[in-house]
């Protein structure tokens, strides 16, 4: 497996900032799912999401819980997603799972922890638990040498900010708005801090996430944070051109590239 | 008559959360986003500096008393009685302005919002109770209301849209999902991440991420501090088993706080059956779930083999939740409470036998909690004689369950009559224990 720490070595040493790419598996199938996180891979993301499905996905925007719906009502499995995991590790770049929590707890924390390891997992981002309420998971990851992503968010007090980064390993994810996943017409002035917030915390790498779809955006983002993360964005393209892969995958790759554009432009 | 109108704050029991929301160190919690666990920690403060204050307490108590109606009776149900063989009582919650339960919980989170200073509440419901009540808290306090009902039920319950609409709250339909009570919790989270910081979530149930299961307890527990205060006033005697339908478990936890420490009283959740366990078709979560994680709290989930939420079914749509209130499955867990399924048509059986022994209409919700109750009943005068008691909860009335009994029954017909042979409903629901002596 690769840490996700090492994109963030890699960009510094290139003075950008790391471009993060989010997709449920089995939108529109799990193979399609595999061959468009492989294209983002090969058009410039540096590191992979890969959302496991959830049926109560509370965080999420309509696009992304479209896309998720449609993958559990074709019959996604969790077993898909470390396939899936497999598949894309096996590319070089770092890949996390993104989940809420009760498909883990189903999975059995250490069998999950374990099997994640095993297929070259780098980690897990858990959008629905947060450090004090995860010592189970964190006891696996630490086991397994697995990144543990949480999240901050702007309503985060300072000393749960400097609590969450302690706990984190891999990168920090800063939510830049207060609000579910989707696009969103402007970036957030809620984001810049919150980041200082977490670098006066200690030296893990922060990404920040959440309504960022442009390469104008990711350029903005690029300037204050270690990380860009685009979930919605990406899957949006797939929506959009359900029915047709070629122009999906097309659509994936001329946004990756516009992004990837975006966060070496910053500085 | 003098009774305790309910709000205490919490003890330290056993069968009580910690400070960071688990019961019995398992159940319950916080797994929730990030970006929430602020509001989380302010509304939990300030529901427990609100319980300390002897002023907040006594304005809750007189709204309860002025505007809802409480306390509510203690009625003997004499012919339910004289048919189990033991003494039968109704804690009349259908009386309750708004006819159920829930004013309770919706004017204590509303009185606490106007503390803490915000201006609008969201609210989600299922068949529309906890909406109906969440707009009528939210007109009387002069709050902007925003309810989340899912889109399969906007088009079921078009009636209580209407009553929201009239109390002047804002009814949104929720697509995503399967449209239902599960989906407008979702959504409604989804506008309290955006929303926090001038928006309060009046969560109808007692489950949720923790101070819910513990906060939503401690506004229905009136029901059960009056009840035993009552039973012992009016009976001089502690029932000897207390009863109550369970969906998120608000009522019955309601019922069930005063008696936890009552080591002889027996306490009974009634989930709902549906079709019939076997079937899968249900939403009896304790009975046929199993422990996991949803809406913010480990309880029991019905869930498929990768933990994803399975759609549950009931005739109630107040019951039919496929989670349930953290507090019940420590309650089951630790075996203080039995929690059994009553199916779709022993409910409705219920629902026909006290309306024509009793002339009262209950929901189905309750019916649930009749039915489960009078087996106890039965059971308990065997063993005790005619004074054995027990007390179930009359959670809500059954007006807004007569499209349901129309169709169930094949009522509505003048000339026809009842399609359905309600007395022999009337017979099976509850068989008299000594047919002969009546005759």
């Amino acid at each position: 497996m690769t840490s996700t720490s090492t994109i963030f070595e890699r960009a510094r040493a290139e003075d950008r900032a790391a471009l993060i790419g989010y997709l449920p598996v089995g939108y529109p199938s799990v193979e399609g799912s595999i061959r468009a996180m492989r294209a983002m891979v090969e058009a410039g993301c540096d590191a992979i999401e890969i959302g496991l499905p959830y049926s109560d996905p509370v965080m999420d925007g309509p696009t992304i819980q479209a896309a998720a719906q449609a993958a559990l009502d074709g019959g996604v499995r969790t077993a898909d997603v470390m396939r899936a995991v497999e598949e894309v590790a096996a590319t070089g770049a770092p890949t996390l799972v993104m989940t809420y929590w009760n498909p883990v707890e189903r999975y059995g924390v250490e069998r999950f922890a374990t099997d994640l390891a095993e297929a070259g997992g780098a980690g897990l981002i858990t959008p629905d638990i947060t450090p004090d309420h995860g010592s189970e998971w964190i006891a696996a990851a630490d086991a397994h040498g697995l990144d543990k992503v949480f999240l901050v968010a702007p309503s985060s007090t300072d000393e749960r900010v400097a609590m969450t980064a302690h706990e984190s390993r891999g990168f920090v994810y800063a939510a830049a708005v207060m609000g579910v996943t989707g696009a969103r017409d402007a970036t957030s002035g809620l984001a810049g801090p919150l980041v200082d917030r977490v670098r006066a915390s200690g030296d893990v790498p922060v990404a920040v996430g959440i309504g960022v779809s442009t390469g104008d955006q990711a350029a903005e983002v690029a300037r204050f944070a270690d990380g860009v993360i685009v979930g919605s964005a990406f899957v949006r393209c797939l929506l959009d051109h359900e029915g047709d892969e070629a122009a999906g995958l097309d659509a994936l790759r001329s946004l990756t590239a516009d992004l990837a554009e975006g966060v070496r432009r910053a500085r | 008559m003098s009774v305790q109108t309910g709000v205490q704050p919490s003890g330290t029991s056993r069968y009580e959360a910690d400070e960071r929301g688990y019961f019995g160190q398992t159940w319950g919690g916080r797994f929730m986003p990030e970006a929430l666990v602020a509001a989380l920690d302010e509304l939990t403060e300030a529901w427990h500096d609100a319980m300390a204050d002897a002023s907040f307490v006594a304005e809750f108590e007189r709204i309860l008393r002025e505007y809802a109606g409480t306390p509510s009776r203690l009625y003997h149900a004499e012919r339910l009685s004289e048919r189990v063989g033991a003494r039968v009582l109704l804690k009349r919650e259908d009386l309750n302005h708004t006819g159920a339960h829930k004013i309770r919980n919706v004017l204590g989170q509303a009185l606490l919002t106007k503390r803490m200073g915000k201006t609008r509440v969201i609210a989600e419901t299922g068949a529309g109770q906890h909406g109906v009540a969440s707009a009528t808290a939210a007109a009387w306090f002069d709050l902007d209301c925003t309810v989340y009902m899912g889109a399969v039920d906007t088009r079921r319950q078009a009636l209580n849209v209407a009553r929201m609409q009239l109390l002047g709250a804002k009814v949104v339909p929720v697509e995503s999902g399967s449209a239902t009570l599960k989906d407008a919790i979702n959504e409604a989270l989804r506008d309290w991440v955006a929303s926090v910081d001038h928006t309060a979530y009046l969560f109808g149930t007692a489950a949720g991420p923790h101070p819910f299961p513990s906060m939503v307890r401690d506004f229905c527990r009136g029901i059960g501090d009056e009840a035993r205060a009552q039973c012992l006033e009016q009976y001089g005697v502690l029932p000897d088993a207390v009863a109550a339908c369970v969906g998120g478990g608000s009522n019955a936890i309601g019922l069930f706080t005063a008696f936890l420490e009552d080591e002889g009283v027996e306490i009974h959740g009634f989930e709902p059956g549906g079709d019939g366990v076997e079937t899968g078709r249900h939403a009896a979560t304790i009975h046929a779930g199993e422990a996991g994680v949803l809406h913010g709290a480990r309880t029991y989930v019905l869930q498929d083999d990768d933990g994803q939420t399975v759609e549950s079914h009931s005739i109630s749509a107040g019951l039919d939740y496929p989670g349930v209130g953290p507090q019940h499955s420590w309650l089951a867990a630790a075996g203080r409470a039995t929690y059994t399924p009553v199916t779709d048509a022993q409910a409705m059986d219920a629902m026909a036998l006290l309306s024509r022994t009793e002339g009262i209409i209950p929901a189905i919700e309750s019916a649930h909690a009749i039915a489960g109750a009078l087996d106890v009943a039965k059971r308990l005068g065997q063993e005790k004689g005619p004074d054995a008691t027990v007390i179930i909860n009359l959670s809500g009335r059954g007006d807004k369950d007569m499209g349901t009994a129309i169709e169930w029954f094949g009522l509505g017909d003048a000339e026809e009559g009842p399609e359905a042979d309600l007395e022999q409903v009337e017979a099976d629901a509850a068989p008299a224990l000594d047919t002969e002596a009546q005759q």
